[in-house]
């Protein structure tokens, strides 16, 4: 299912976040192999959002240390690590309203000229170049997330679904190694499911991995491999697809559904 | 006749130097979600400034430096930008409400400051002394104001150009992603407070070069001058007008400054005599009235921001 090239693309050592005196994160250690599409449950509030704003460096984090293929990642911020190609989406889509979707997915490229004071005056026409090539990758990756007909709408007034659709398109812009997918799925229809599900396996086919958070058990068991359960802020569950298939205790336990084994 | 139309140079003169600063404005609330509610701190920045800079030595006055007029406006401007500079290092982590709060202080600060260092900024009384530019060549007041008026459309001009050119540029959908979601434009890879700090500075400099011009026309500059009543016009201007859309912020400015001076007029010659002693006071409830029934009926203001779509390319 998914291309394991056996190295870790993140690698996460006793990780502990809190709030107050609250501990929404107690001391995860986890890898994440490169080139697949790890699956990320748990029940609500077992704190996987906290701990993808904690790899984001969105919250501090009160131990713990995370690498990103080799490199040390620790209390980098998330522009940093978009820098360093590590991207996320949000559990509630974020987009850029009052700015056409187009906009939003233009934004992302690091590194353009024309993000400064005086070069909108002075480099013009590099500029406009760089513009021109921008615009094509977006329109590009618009087509690719199905939006391109939306291109100059009011990213505020699409629907959800297609906002988590935006939020993707947005990331992809920035060629990222490894992305984080907050509950994708969640709110969107099936049909756009369907799409958005073909285009990250399309993504890892190409070499992307993800780690994605997801409630949606058919989504996690026919497309995630291998598959973490956290449940208190602790990991309770590391294994294959397939064994945590055959772990209904965990499932029942901890999400309450049975699944579909078709 | 000729009373009229010079009395139209001066009413232009004047709303088109608060335009400068109503863009100043713009392009820090409107394009970037800044609320600055010390406007008047950096308009009086760089009136004193540009006084200072280029006027001649007066007792009680800090600088009298005589420098030619273009330097010492652009000195003006530099100044009120590096205190937009340390006052923006200092606040630009607060957010919306803080930050207004904060800037409305510093704008009390200033204010006090400047009526009160009688050694420095001649206090209440005010600062003199200044030639304005050309003046000793034209003897005719008319065409001096003419010419001054030319000069202020020109800057006014130079400065809608400018930020349009940088609004529709890859730094203004930066500004505008940080206005509509700062967590989500660094988890894009942007740098937040970096930006906000140049957007506040850059907005402040154009307050600043108002100022600069305001106090030359004048050829004076007082703490009355900069009162936080000035903030409030110039916030009105904005919100008529539209904010993130600079024609809009320029057609705001001539609106409020036009029933401004209308108001006073219209009180000053027709109202009882007990009500004219209020007139100031009556103008500021006008004014008033105005902000809330646009933020009722017509929130994005007479002329709202409008999307960027893609023009070419396509
Ligand atoms: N900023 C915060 N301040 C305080 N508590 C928080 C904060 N963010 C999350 N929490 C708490 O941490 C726990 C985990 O939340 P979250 O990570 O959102 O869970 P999940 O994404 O697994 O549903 C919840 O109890 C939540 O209320
Ligand atoms: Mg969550």
């Amino acid at each position: 299912m998914s291309v394991y090239t056996g190295h870790d693309a993140l690698t996460v050592k006793g990780l502990t976040v809190d709030f107050g005196s609250f501990r929404a994160v107690n001391d995860v250690s986890l890898s994440i192999k490169k080139g697949t599409i790890t699956g990320l449950i748990g029940p609500n509030g077992a704190g996987k959002t906290t701990f993808f704003n904690a790899l984001m460096g969105t919250v501090q984090p009160t131990a713990g240390t995370i690498a990103l293929g080799d490199k040390n990642i620790t209390g980098l911020s998330s522009d940093d690590l978009f820098a360093s190609g590590l991207a996320r989406t949000f559990q509630i889509p974020r987009p850029f309203k009052k700015m056409s979707v187009l906009e939003n997915v233009m934004l992302a490229p690091m590194q353009q000229v024309g993000e400064g004071l005086l070069s909108p005056l002075l480099k013009r026409s590099l500029i406009k170049e760089q513009e021109k090539k921008i615009r094509q990758k977006a329109l590009g990756i618009l087509d690719f997330v199905t939006l391109s007909k939306l291109a100059d709408h009011d990213a505020g007034k699409i629907s959800g679904g297609q906002m988590k659709l935006l939020e993707l398109a947005r990331v992809l812009m920035g060629d990222p190694d490894v992305i984080l997918l907050d509950e994708p799925a969640a709110g969107v229809n099936p049909s756009l499911t369907k799409i958005l599900l073909e285009r990250i396996e399309a993504l890892n086919e190409q070499g992307k991995t993800f780690l994605v958070i997801e409630h949606d058990m058919d989504f996690i068991m026919k497309h995630c491999d291998p598959i973490i359960a956290l449940a208190g802020g602790e990991v309770v569950f590391e294994g294959t697809a397939k064994e945590a298939q055959a772990n209904t205790g965990l499932l029942d336990a901890y999400l309450g559904t049975g699944f579909d084994d078709d | 006749m000729i009373g009229i139309i010079s009395y139209a140079v001066f009413f232009t003169t004047i709303a088109a130097i608060l335009a400068i600063a109503v863009l100043g404005l713009n392009f820090q609330w409107g394009n970037t979600g800044l609320f600055n509610g010390g406007v008047a701190a950096f308009f009086g920045a760089g009136a004193y400034a540009t006084i200072m800079l280029g006027g001649t030595p007066q007792p009680d006055q800090l600088g009298g430096f005589g420098l030619f007029y273009p330097l010492a406006l652009i000195g003006g401007t530099i100044i009120a930008g590096a205190l937009a500079w340390v006052v923006g290092l200092l606040t630009l982590r607060l957010r919306h409400d803080y930050l207004a709060i904060s800037t409305f202080g510093v704008a009390v600060a200033f204010e006090t400051v400047v009526r009160n260092a009688s050694g420095f900024s001649g206090g209440a009384l005010g600062m003199r002394g200044f030639e304005r530019p050309l003046e000793a060549l034209i003897a005719n007041p008319f065409f001096y104001n003419l010419l001054f008026l030319l000069l202020v459309a020109v800057v006014l001009l130079a400065v809608y150009f400018y930020l349009e050119r940088v609004i529709k540029s890859p730094f203004g959908r930066l500004l505008r992603a940080i206005r509509e979601d700062e967590v989500a434009a660094q988890s894009l890879g942007k740098n937040p407070s970096k930006i906000r700090l140049k957007a506040f500075v850059v907005g402040s400099m154009i307050m600043g070069m108002a100022g600069g011009l305001f106090a030359s026309f004048y050829a004076f500059i007082s703490p009355q001058d900069v009162l936080p009543t000035l903030t409030f016009q110039i916030w009105a201007m904005l919100i008529v007008g539209g904010a993130g859309n600079n024609k809009g912020a320029i057609a705001g400015t001539f609106i409020i400054w036009g029933a401004w001076t209308l108001s006073g007029w219209g009180l000053a010659n027709y109202a009882p005599i007990e009500a004219q002693l209020y007139t100031g006071s009556i103008q500021y409830i006008i004014i008033g009235f105005i902000i809330v029934g646009m933020l009722l009926w017509r929130p994005q203001g007479l002329f709202p921001e409008k999307l960027v779509v893609s023009q070419s390319g396509r």
